[in-house]
């Protein structure tokens, strides 16, 4: 029987720190994975890979920073009405089609999956390492039923958005109409541009099981999808907050 | 050491996999280094136009006839474009940071190989999209490297701003993106991939300069990128984020609302922290060559840490200071004129401890020293001018003068140029396991740094004077028209300057293939990339991982045989 003891290194990697008493770190790239080639162990390579995703979530938090900036910005400045020669507001509130609160729900629900996923696939990864070095395959096919749903979860949450935005549209929000239409079009579809990358790792995840690869790779990969996923889900509930109350 | 057998990926063996689609990170600085190569020969002959037009205006040139006023502006938009983000941005960072910092931390890659490839790539795409857009109709943009908006968001605004202008912007998205993937490599290496022994406190500077540069660039980048898009969509698409109400040639652009001073505070958000970006790892690597060439301790190693963290978090606190003539309020002025001072003090620090690391060393003055001692000068003679322009007072007068052009190309250009020398000089042996012809060096470094004042003291005078920049003829107005035996002496010095670059050149490529067998460590340096073959195998340390008992400048330790301890000596640690 498996032991799962090394879980508690899984759960809690931490990055190496040069120090004279450590272990020397055992090197090699995480991004590549190519079979045949020598890697890092496990858990080194998901502390590397999650410490990874965490810098390179930094830019994306950085970016809807900075288009928070702009939204709070142009909100605020009045524009000349030739006609009147008065200065007014162009900042018509949007009303936003009640479609996104069903997306939303989606949009959780698929973080969920994702959660149980990621989950299962560690564990998977767990008992290959400490079993055999060439994995257990039966167990690595046991977070693809959640990885399915969570892919299929986060299409539908793509469609409902696009079907969202021709709403909009009907509605006669067009992306130049307002200043405030165009925010909503550019969030909600920077957001979904970011969310797509996220299923994109996801169906390569699914396929490593099609292609035989090894789990802990594969368990890298839906970990740190994983918490992708989890920030874009919480990076949409802020959009839609923003949106809903500060426009 | 202790030996290691895990190495992500084999030596590759095809031509395409070595040298193109390379995971190594040596290959991939190269890589970097040549496009900078490139990158910096077509600003320069960019710069070399715009200087014959000044004081030539009428002159027909070979292939180009005769300069028009918008062909000037659009010469100095791509000039400015190409040098910050393909020259001082790739080189020092993509480059030697790409090739040296795995090494110099004791790994055998960066983190992520693939994504280090991927950053290349995009980078290199990012440049073929920027040059294209000399070849479209319309031409080159004329917004400046700040593409300031309006002009920037319209196309109708004037020749260049059609898909010149939409090319220019898409090229910078994609440099961000390509700088992103790099910075994420940077600090993750940084963190996670150190030997043993190789404390954060024990790191050369030049990788703690690596690391912030990549930090600055991590939270910088990803703000141009929204800039960007924002702009696009402004342009493209018919929104109004920077654009006002108004007309071109009388007729309404169909834009209202927007503010241009919206991308101005965007665009400096992103590009006050963009100088440190381009200073900083000069700043970390002539620390390190003052002190390999001084045979001397670097003077107050963890003030020189803590003053690159101040100069990187004060980096993001200035941005308004480019901003005084848009008519700020008086006390947002006075606290972005205040932090802005304050920088001064960090720069100061370093100084000082550059100087006290000189101070009764045994100093060699060979040519990546020479390029070090000449970084120090530039950057206290560039530096000192940005005290005065930080005073709202002041700059309103000089803002749109030449004085600021000469600040920022002394400070930010040259200095930063003289690091990439400086670096190019003293790794080249590592990198191509020979040495480059010592008295061409010499020869370079001497006629750079003089032409280097020549051309820009004079230029300090000349925005004293009243002479505007941008402005892509001055005969006409008659003050400036004054001024124009000293446009012609700055010419005149720039040609001389630019000539002396194919010294370098030649140096550089008649080195590589003549030049004296350089040996593994000739400049009797201590860290890590000098205890490993000339160049250094596939893995970094030839299937052995080294182990760090050391500091980076030990340097005339008393007691040991030699005057100098490799970071890896363990049994000099003892004698500490």
């Amino acid at each position: 029987m498996a032991s799962f003891s090394t879980t508690a290194t899984l759960d809690e990697p931490q990055v190496s720190r040069g120090k004279d008493g450590g272990a020397p770190p055992i090197f090699g790239g995480g991004g590549d994975g190519r079979p045949g080639r020598r890697l890092p162990d496990y858990p080194t390579r998901l502390r590397r890979a999650r410490l990874g995703l965490l810098v390179a979530l930094t830019p994306v938090f950085m970016l809807f920073v900075s288009f928070t900036s702009a939204y709070v910005v142009r909100q605020g400045l009045p524009t000349l009405d030739p006609r009147t020669n008065q200065l007014v507001h162009d900042w018509i509130p949007v009303k936003l089609p009640a479609l996104l609160l069903v997306n939303t729900v989606v949009l959780l629900l698929s973080s969920v999956g994702m959660e149980l996923a990621r989950r299962q696939s560690k564990f998977a990864a767990a008992a290959a390492t400490t079993k055999s070095p060439q994995g257990v395959p039966a167990n690595a096919e046991g977070s693809t039923p959640w990885l399915a749903m969570t892919i299929a979860l986060g299409l539908l949450f793509l469609f409902g958005q696009w079907m969202a935005w021709k709403q909009l549209a009907a509605n006669g929000f067009y992306v130049a109409t307002t200043p405030s239409s165009s925010f909503v079009y550019l969030l909600t579809g920077a957001h979904a541009v970011h969310l797509m990358g996220g299923v994109l790792a996801l169906l390569v995840a699914g396929l490593f099981v099609a292609l035989q690869r090894s789990v802990t790779t594969r368990s890298i990969v839906v970990d740190v999808t994983g918490w992708y996923w989890h920030f874009m889900a919480a990076l949409w509930v802020y959009i839609l907050c923003l949106l809903e109350f500060a426009g | 050491m202790v030996s290691h057998d895990a190495h992500a990926h084999a030596a590759p063996q095809g031509f395409i996999r070595k040298w193109v689609f390379s995971l190594d990170h040596k290959v991939i600085g190269l890589q970097y280094f040549f496009l900078a190569l490139a990158a910096v020969l077509t600003g320069m002959f960019l710069s070399l136009l715009m200087r014959i037009h000044l004081v030539w205006p009428n002159a027909s040139l070979p292939f180009f006839g005769e300069i028009k006023p918008e062909t000037y502006l659009s010469l100095l938009t791509m000039h400015g474009t190409i040098m910050v983000f393909f020259v001082l941005t790739t080189a020092p960072q993509g480059g030697f940071g790409n090739y040296f910092l795995p090494i110099q931390i004791g790994a055998p890659d960066m983190a992520f190989p693939v994504l280090n490839m991927l950053s290349f790539w995009t980078t290199f795409l990012g440049f073929l999209v920027l040059i294209a857009a000399f070849f479209v109709t319309g031409g080159a943009p004329l917004h400046g490297w700040t593409g300031y908006a309006p002009l920037s968001a319209l196309p109708s605004a004037g020749p260049g701003e059609g898909l010149g202008a939409d090319l220019w912007i898409i090229s910078i998205a994609i440099f961000c993106i390509g700088a992103l993937m790099g910075a994420l490599n940077f600090i993750t290496t940084t963190l996670d991939m150190r030997a043993k022994g190789m404390t954060l406190m024990r790191m050369p500077l030049t990788c703690w300069a690596w690391f912030i540069t990549a930090i600055l660039g991590l939270l910088a980048f990803g703000v141009l990128l929204s800039a960007g898009i924002l702009l696009l969509m402004d342009r493209n698409l018919g929104t109004s984020f920077f654009v006002p109400l108004g007309t071109v040639n009388g007729v309404l652009t169909g834009h209202k609302g927007g503010s241009p001073l919206l991308w101005q505070h965007l665009f400096w958000f992103f590009g006050h922290p963009e100088v440190y970006i381009a200073i900083l790892p000069a700043m970390g690597l002539c620390s390190q060559l003052l002190s390999v060439f001084s045979r001397k301790p670097i003077f107050g190693y963890k003030a020189m840490v803590y003053a690159i963290l101040s100069i990187g978090f004060l980096g993001f606190m200035v941005w308004g200071h480019h901003m005084f003539m848009s008519g700020m309020s008086p006390y947002s002025a006075f606290a972005f004129s205040i932090m802005t001072m304050g920088i001064g003090v960090p720069s100061a620090i370093k100084t000082f401890n550059w100087l006290g690391t000189l101070w009764r060393g045994k100093i060699r003055f060979s040519s990546p020293m020479l390029f070090a001692i000449g970084f120090v000068s530039l950057f206290v003679v560039g530096g000192i001018s940005g005290p005065f322009l930080a005073q709202p007072v002041l700059d309103i007068y000089l803002h749109e003068t030449y004085f600021v052009i000469a600040h920022f190309h002394l400070i930010m250009g040259v200095a930063s140029i003289f690091g990439i020398f400086a670096a190019t000089y003293y790794w080249f042996p590592k990198m191509f396991g020979r040495m480059m012809n010592e008295p061409l060096a010499k020869a370079h470094f001497w006629l750079t740094f003089i032409g280097a004042y020549a051309i820009f003291m004079p230029m300090h005078y000349y925005g004293m004077a009243a002479g505007l920049r941008r402005y892509s003829q001055g005969t006409e107005v008659a003050w400036i028209n004054a001024l124009a035996p000293v446009q012609k002496f700055i010419s005149i010095a720039a040609f001389v300057t630019i000539a002396s670059q194919l010294i370098f050149v030649i140096n550089l490529f008649w080195s590589m293939k003549k030049g004296e067998k350089a040996a593994d460590n000739p400049w009797e340096a201590t860290t890590l990339e000098w205890i490993t073959a000339t160049p250094p195998p596939h893995d970094n340390f030839g299937g052995v991982t080294p182990v760090v008992h050391n500091g980076p400048y030990e340097y005339s330790v008393p007691g040991t045989s030699k005057d100098f301890v490799m970071q890896t000596d363990a049994a000099v640690e003892a004698k500490h």
